[in-house]
């Protein structure tokens, strides 16, 4: 079945108008598709060998060769784009969530349209428009909030009526539509031809392209990428690309050193029928009815009409060979639910005749975003892959990016959360991608409201109080597969339902967490916080103190039992990691970082700490259980369960030390709460958990103790302008920009990474700086809440995003964390941010649509905040994370 | 009172068994491909009872609906015992005498059956020695009368129902020393049941019936719809031939006041039972017995009863009807159930549910599109149906479970209304009996692929 469309979607022209590449794997002679083609022997060695002729390699083929790199091979099992990229769909669409993938496929959409004249290869492009239609008013929401998006970033776009739906589109039934959004530049391509388009222009820079070779495994030397065993003989390398598709994570597992490359293929229907009576016309508008979980395009007079539905079917869970594609059974009573949603929505289209149902797999990853980057586990060992189905939309852009981080170490983009090293090795599991492929590949279609949580895959990482606090009435939330404590239900109020809570307005648990902030503001709170990435480094002499004064920018250099904030900077002076650091003792440290840093940062301290056996660094998250004690009474609490003086004079904040609490000994505590609230923290021995955890609410009860979640502590480190790594800082992002000079020591007597990027801003100012936002004319209880990701207005000009956001129950107004830039009116060029423009601005925030006036701050109130707090300056000045 | 779809489902599947006969190989080589079987009680307890055995001796499978009256007992105990008997009769001489040498010698026998129980079908220990000292008897007639002559299926099966019925009248007639035995035999000997047994060999099938429980050939025809050969004859009023028996057998005097109401004597739905000594013993035994007997068995007036009318004795025999099939590929599954099924559905309805089930469930066959010229529209008529077949089908995974949601759920338009179902299965329990009876069911699928 499946061979007809083949022949009907794919053009073969390139090869006659095209030989030059082709030459090299196929004879001159015999360009009959039935005679086999003389292969030309592989090449020895190559800079770079890529794995898979899809979208993805051909892409990163181009741009590598583009940016200068010419001694490359790309290997390809079958034929050049022979795989899931000759079935798919074709659309490129811009409308997405993330911003990072909006500008994917921004720079796809416009790759694409000059790819034609660039190569003369026919790509099929079309400039049709894309109508995203919404049946509910959430829905309409979700899609205002992308098209403020998609305004701001100079993407044509406009929220429409139904009716004006209508005239986009001949057949659209618009009866149950309640609004729909309209980006008129969306494209339709042949996204084989695509993939062609990318060869030839590779192959013409010098790219070697061979087909039917397949790539066994990838073998490596002292942690490095040497070459790779193909079923045709050996390539030595230094780089290889792991483009594989749905094949990536059986790749990655072939060699010796596995790369984990965590996604799974679920097979993807869609229809295609024969042209109407009256065909429709090349340009009309392609259709996304995320309601009725479907799109619908025009192909060849005719229409393409596939979806994402809700009982997806995984496969080649236990590895399979390509061959099985082709032989895919079509599986229409599968389809049934996308069939009744198509001709509801085109009720006109009963009467056409079906051309073929085509099963097309497709590889989705566990968070819905794609897998790039460098694996941390062998360098130079590059992937690409697990587009979630949009290989065509991503495709261009994200082998730009992979290419720049080829060639320059980074790329233009912070590329965080497409990063491969945002997984851990659970996500290996088979049994784990089979799950939660299930839950993602119907996610696509649904709504995306804040705060949502997968369902599959939980409980895996876990505190030794989980139980406890479940009996407790803790709600959960995911992080790193680690279950974190989201707020507690108190007891008698559990009506509580998963969907009162999926709203874009005030959530249900609004009063819940209001009254643990309250708590934590005049008695004190316990929050488990035992997912953090810890990790202890030490030497038997110096080595430990040199190597972290040279990877990190504050002085580490400070009397034991001090605690410091630090960032990790990369050269570019931006926030690879952002953590806490305790000395132990003269020659070992122990680190606190976010919890999705654990693969980030292991991978990059091992790469830049010396080779050096007396020199050691240890994971010990495992070890260790977090408990955070946070609010005035936190003191008294602690001190009576240690017999020790807990108060500042003996225990000043930024201060850690090992004692005894209850019976247990040997407790870290440290006086830090990443909040900014007063406190402790105090890293358990695990097995002692339960009994500190019990001492702890045992005592705490006549202070008023109570647990609390991360929804508590959000709230009040970002009423007090606490960054947050991975959501406000990344790794373009500087000290500098975020209002942490004070953490840089410029002067500390060594050099570290980051320094002369820090100086030359420090003389030049910066571009970009982290701002407050105090939402004005906003009702918390009627207005749409802000998320994150909102544009920024100064003055009725666009600035930046937020990139995070909060309900402050204390200021009772919402406030939102973003950056400030400064575009020039005319020429849109980004100038210099000081602290006058960030002061004399008019703001507003744009929440799907709607501006909200806001104040803008570079300091949090500290006025507000008139506890009764130890060292202020250096408290306040301690901006830590969530 | 109103019962939620989840616990109607955990009513229907409480009974509910399904034996997939193993494959080797990849294949399955045998004729059956497994049995689903149910049961569903009205009285409390149950008075139906089922077997199903795999023969280790010789081939075949043994497979049987008991339908017990006046109590379970009887029901019970021919469930435990007419598969040995059956089993044995088919036996060959040299495995008889085999068996025999090692119970002689106190040595481990060969095992003859292989069961396939449901955790709630029971065997009862106290009577398993005296069981086997009747079979052990029987089977030594069988050697000292060795005929050199290869078994008959059908022969055995009638030998077997026979004398089963024979020793079950002479355990109650001598009595046991254990007084808990002692009543037990008699209770299973005035207690009755019917019997409908049957046995699968390759492409050959023989059922044995006794009664009014009934086994259905599903047939399933060359334009794929259904229709149902019935494979056994109901022994009661409404068999005209059984009429007719009964009255051959005794004097033209009595022609009257055999069969009144529709019942022998006026008192017995069934014309062909196991037990029931009441219509088969003399009355002067019948009177010995049961002053000798203990005292519950003299104080129950069912038993002193006399049936009226009552002058030649034996009225009711436990021979059973045989009858032989060759099996076709055409022929899918056989229906054996007991009469609580058959009075509430018609014998197509009941072949052409199960067979849907079983395509439905088993071998839907994927659409395919192949040459055809399909618009949308008629592709959405056709899977919008395919898809409330199923979903009827989807909450059942055994095919006598549906059957019986059929039989207990459905509606005057043939499908299952929940309401009516959650009704009658939550009726106290001494109402059930008067809107239904006890249900049974095993559904045998067989292997198209080795017809």
């Amino acid at each position: 079945g499946a061979r007809m469309f083949l022949r009907l979607l794919s053009d073969v022209r390139w090869r006659a108008t095209h030989p030059k590449w082709r030459s090299v794997t196929c004879s001159q002679q015999s360009t009959s598709s039935t005679a086999e083609p003389q292969p030309v022997p592989l090449p020895a060695q190559a800079q770079v060998v890529i794995c898979g002729g899809g979208i993805t390699g051909t892409s990163v083929a181009y741009h590598l060769s583009k940016m200068g790199w010419k001694d490359i091979v790309l290997l390809e099992q079958g034929r050049l784009a022979a795989g899931t990229t000759r079935f798919c769909a074709g659309i490129v669409s811009t409308a997405r969530h993330v911003s990072v993938e909006l500008k994917m496929a921004d720079y796809s959409n416009k790759l694409y349209q000059q790819l034609e004249q660039e190569t003369g290869v026919k790509t099929g492009y079309v400039k049709t428009g894309s109508v995203s239609l919404a049946q509910t008013q959430d829905r309409l929401i979700s899609l205002k909030r992308i098209a403020s998006s998609l305004n701001v970033m100079g993407i044509p776009c406009e929220i429409i009526t139904p009716k004006q739906v209508a005239q986009l589109h001949p057949l659209i039934n618009i009866h149950d539509l309640v609004g729909a959004m309209y980006v008129p530049e969306d494209a339709l391509v042949s996204s084989a031809n695509v993939s062609l388009a990318l060869a030839t222009a590779a192959s013409r820079n010098g790219v070697q392209i061979h087909e039917r070779t397949s790539v066994s495994h990838v073998t490596v030397q002292k942690g490095r990428v040497s070459g790779v065993e193909t079923d045709r003989g050996q390539i030595q390398c230094e780089y290889f690309v792991n483009c594989a598709g749905q094949w990536a994570y059986e790749l990655g597992h072939s060699g010796e050193e596995p790369v984990n490359i965590p996604l799974h293929a679920c097979e993807h229907f869609y229809l295609l029928t024969h042209p109407l009576k009256e065909p429709l016309a090349s340009n009309v508008p392609t259709i996304v009815d995320p309601d009725g979980r479907i799109y619908i395009r025009n192909w060849q007079g005719g229409i393409l009409s596939g979806g994402f539905e809700k009982n997806p079917k995984p496969l080649f869970t236990e590895g399979r060979n390509q061959l099985e594609i082709q032989n895919l059974q079509e599986d229409w009573d599968h389809f049934e639910p996308l069939l009744s949603a198509l001709l509801r929505r085109m009720p006109d289209l009963e009467a056409l005749q079906i051309m073929q149902l085509v099963n097309c797999p497709e590889s989705f990853t566990p968070d819905m975003r794609c897998i790039m980057g460098e694996s941390p586990t062998v360098q130079g060992y590059f992937v690409l892959a697990g587009m979630n189905s949009a290989g065509i939309s991503y495709g261009g852009g994200a082998g730009k990016y992979l290419a720049e981080w080829m060639v320059n170490g980074y790329p233009s983009e912070n590329v965080w959360p497409l990063d491969l090293k945002r997984f851990g090795t659970l996500q290996s599991s088979r049994t784990f991608l089979r799950h939660r492929v299930m839950e993602v590949m119907p996610l696509m279609c649904d709504l995306k409201v804040p705060r949502w949580d997968f369902q599959t895959g939980r409980q895996l990482r876990t505190s030794p109080l989980y139980d406890r606090l479940d009996a407790q009435g803790a709600r959960w939330m995911e992080k790193h597969g680690f279950e974190r404590v989201k707020y507690f239900v108190p007891p008698g109020k559990d009506l509580l339902d998963l969907d009162q809570s999926k709203t874009f307005y005030k959530p249900d648990w609004f009063d819940i967490v209001g009254s643990e902030v309250k708590c934590c503001k005049e008695a004190v709170c316990v929050i488990d916080m035992s997912s953090f990435t810890k990790f202890e480094i030490s030497s038997t002499g110096d080595q430990a103190l040199e190597s972290l004064q040279y990877l990190f920018s504050n002085d580490l250099d400070v009397p034991v039992g001090h605690v410091v904030h630090t960032g990790m900077l990369n050269e570019k002076g931006g926030y690879e990691n952002d953590c806490s650091i305790a000395r132990l003792s003269k020659r070992s440290f122990f680190m606190i970082s976010p919890t999705d840093q654990q693969v980030h940062c292991w991978a990059w301290l091992k790469s830049r700490l010396p080779d050096d056996s007396n020199l050691t660094l240890e994971d010990v998250t495992w070890k260790y259980t977090a408990l955070n004690l946070i609010g005035p009474r936190a003191v008294d609490v602690l001190s009576e369960l240690s017999y020790a003086p807990m108060t500042a004079e003996h225990f000043p904040s930024l201060f850690c030390k090992e004692m005894s609490v209850g019976y247990a000994n040997g407790i870290r505590v440290m006086s830090i709460t990443h909040t900014g609230e007063p406190g402790f923290v105090l890293y358990i021995p695990i097995e002692y958990a339960l009994h500190v955890y019990n001492e702890v609410m045992n005592m705490g009860q006549k202070y008023g103790i109570r647990n609390a979640g991360y929804y508590a502590l959000r709230s009040l480190r970002i009423e007090k302008f606490f960054a947050f790594w991975g959501q406000d800082l990344d790794a373009f992002t500087t000290p500098m920009e975020c209002g942490r000079e004070f953490q840089v020591k410029l002067e500390k007597g060594t050099q570290f990474l980051g320094q002369e990027a820090l100086l030359e801003q420090k003389q030049n100012g910066v571009y970009k700086r982290f701002t407050m936002f105090i939402l004005e004319d906003h009702d918390t209880d009627m207005d749409l809440w802000p998320w994150w990701g909102e544009p920024i207005f100064r003055n009725g000009r666009y600035v930046g995003k937020t990139t995070s956001s909060a309900y402050s129950y204390t200021l009772e107004r919402h406030v939102c964390l973003g950056f400030v830039h400064h575009f020039d009116e005319k020429t849109g060029e980004e100038l210099v941010v000081t602290t006058d423009f960030i002061n004399q601005g008019e703001y507003e925030i744009d929440i799907a649509g709607q501006r909200f006036q806001a104040k803008a701050k570079l300091y949090p109130f500290s006025s507000l905040f008139t506890h009764r707090r130890r060292k202020d300056e250096v408290e306040l000045s301690g901006y830590q994370r969530e | 009172f109103y019962l939620t779809p989840p616990q109607v489902n955990s009513i229907l599947k409480a009974n509910e068994y399904s034996f997939k006969v193993p494959e080797f190989d990849g294949k399955n080589v045998s004729s059956v491909l497994g049995f689903d079987s149910n049961q569903l009680p009205a009285n409390a307890p149950i008075e139906d009872r089922r077997s199903a055995a795999t023969c280790l001796q010789t081939r075949g499978m043994l497979l049987g609906v008991f339908d017990g009256h006046a109590g379970c007992a009887c029901a019970q105990a021919v469930s435990e015992r007419l598969f040995y008997y059956i089993a044995v009769s088919l036996l060959p001489h040299e495995t008889l005498l085999e068996i025999e040498n090692a119970v002689e010698s106190g040595r481990a026998l060969l095992p003859i059956l292989q069961w396939h129980k449901h955790p709630n079908d029971y065997f009862s220990k106290e009577a398993s020695k005296l069981y086997f000292n009747s079979l052990r008897t029987y089977w030594q007639e069988l050697i000292d009368l060795n005929s050199g002559e290869t078994t008959d299926v059908k022969e055995a099966l009638i030998n077997a129902f026979k004398r089963l019925d024979n020793d079950i009248s002479l355990e109650a007639q001598v009595g046991d020393p254990n007084s808990f035995l002692n009543y037990l035999v008699l209770r299973v000997a005035f207690s009755g049941a019917t019997a409908c047994v049957a046995h699968v060999d390759g492409v050959d099938l023989h059922v044995a019936n006794t009664g009014d429980s009934r086994a259905m050939l599903g047939v399933q025809e060359e334009d794929g719809s259904w229709s149902a050969v019935n494979l056994s004859y109901d022994h009661n009023a409404q068999n005209e031939h059984e009429v007719e028996r009964v009255k051959m057998e005794h004097p033209k005097s009595e022609e009257k006041s055999l069969v009144k109401q529709d019942r022998l004597l006026g008192l017995l739905m069934p014309f062909r039972a196991f037990g029931d000594v009441k219509f088969k013993w003399s009355i002067e035994l019948q009177k010995r017995v049961v002053e000798s007997g203990p005292d519950q068995l003299n104080d129950n007036e069912y038993t002193k009863f006399i049936p009226p009318n009552y002058h030649t004795p034996p009225y009711l025999t436990a021979e059973p009807e045989v009858i032989y099939h060759k099996l076709r590929p055409q022929d899918k599954f056989l229906v054996l159930a007991t009469d609580g099924l058959w009075e509430t559905m018609h014998r197509q309805d009941v072949v052409r549910i199960v067979g849907e089930y079983l395509t439905g469930v088993h071998h839907q066959q994927p659409i395919a599109l192949g040459g055809y010229k399909v618009t949308l529209g008629q592709m959405h008529g056709l899977l919008t149906e395919r898809r409330a077949r199923i979903s009827s089908v989807f909450e059942d995974q055994n095919a006598a479970t549906h059957l019986i949601r059929h039989a207990v759920g459905n509606n005057e338009f043939g499908t299952v209304d929940h309401e009516r179902l959650s009704k009658m299965l939550s009726l106290p329990e001494e109402l059930a009996r008067m809107y239904r009876d006890d249900i049974t069911i095993i559904v045998v699928q067989f292997n198209s692929h080795v017809i």
